[in-house]
């Protein structure tokens, strides 16, 4: 390299350094199916260290139709601190059927209204996972099946944007959980039980979210 | 494909399915948005698409972006897929219809519309899809 190549590039990098954007908070995405518990566990990581929820919980699928933030959330670990901002997104399907609303006793109007937005909050948490977040929790049902392939696609698109993802196995409290059959899905990635309901095993979760994302 | 007429001017059946194969060759002259829109169009007409390569992870982002787009009440409801990712050097009955090797690992996908997939299940070296008729 000649010198004064060698003396561009210097100056380049220390001018990068100087002028680089406040980097502020990473964004962190809450990811995963329909009801992992995605918004019960934005819930409690944003009660726990702000005093404030993100938005409603429900059994009924959908219930998040629109990406919600939750900005500068504080987490203290071994006399460190890490502030994130939350992202809860909608759950990533390939499909939506208003009919699906009706069995849970949901006028077809409304049904439909649902749907509608279902679509729009999907096709956002994609945007968002594309161009606007810095790092992904993945939240899995540990009651059900992780060998989807929207499972599979999802772990694909993060694994290809180099995001640090941590694989929450959520839903520790219902019988029929099994860790290590998602440890297994996704052996490549850590994965960390918990409740979220019940707020079992969240001392580790928020070790592992200051490893990762601090 | 999207107006693709049976070959050989053989009589449509109505209630019958047809099954796109797609090759990595024909794929592979395309951007993104014309992939999906392949794939769309062709799952639009009720077929169930295979892809030879599938897609990279952007454009998987991206179907189900524009797949979202496209869901109406009593119309579109999405879509089902699976893939399969191909070991090197497989000489597999796909690539013999296709009349080539692979020597990439890109995954086989089949890609069909959500109302007519009753069920798509992949297990080790397997998809089976139990399609409705029309």
């Amino acid at each position: 390299m000649g010198l004064l190549t060698e003396l561009r590039s210097s100056i380049s990098r220390v001018t990068s350094k100087l002028f680089a954007p406040d980097q502020g908070p990473k964004r962190i995405g809450i990811y995963g199916p329909p009801n992992a518990g995605k918004t019960t566990l934005a819930n409690r990581i944003a009660r726990d260290w702000t005093g404030d929820a993100i938005g409603p919980e429900s059994h009924v699928p959908h219930e998040t139709r629109r990406a919600r933030r939750k900005e500068n959330v504080e987490i203290e670990r071994n006399g460190k601190s890490v502030t994130i901002d939350i992202v809860d997104t909608p759950g990533v399907t390939t499909k939506v059927d208003y009919k699906e609303f009706l069995e849970h006793d949901i006028e077809k109007e409304d049904a439909v209204r649902r749907s509608r937005e279902a679509t729009e909050g999907v096709a956002e948490a994609m945007h968002w996972l594309r161009e606007d977040v810095d790092g992904v929790i993945y939240v899995l049902d540990s009651a059900a099946d992780p060998f989807t392939q929207v499972n599979t696609m999802l772990i694909g698109i993060i694994e290809s944007k180099d995001l640090p993802v941590l694989i929450f196995a959520n839903k520790t409290d219902l019988e029929e959980s099994s860790v290590q059959q998602i440890a297994n899905a996704f052996p490549q990635h850590e994965t960390v039980p918990l409740s979220a309901l019940e707020g079992d095993n969240m001392d580790e979760v928020y070790d592992k979210i200051a490893e990762y994302f601090g | 494909m999207p107006g693709m007429q049976p070959p050989n001017g053989a009589p449509e059946t109505p209630d019958g399915v047809q099954i796109d194969l797609i090759s990595a060759g024909r794929m592979s002259n395309l951007r993104t948005m014309e992939k999906i829109r392949t794939i769309l169009d062709s799952v639009h007409d009720g077929n169930i698409v295979i892809l030879e390569d599938g897609l990279s992870p952007d454009e998987e982002s991206k179907l189900i972006e524009v797949t979202m787009s496209e869901i109406s009440p009593d119309g579109f409801t999405g879509i089902e897929i699976e893939t399969y990712p191909k070991p090197s050097n497989d000489g597999g009955l796909f690539n013999r219809l296709m009349g080539k090797g692979s020597d990439n690992d890109n995954k086989l996908t089949v890609i069909g519309p959500a109302n007519r997939i009753e069920t798509l299940h992949k297990d080790e070296n397997l998809i089976s899809a139990l399609v409705t008729r029309r």
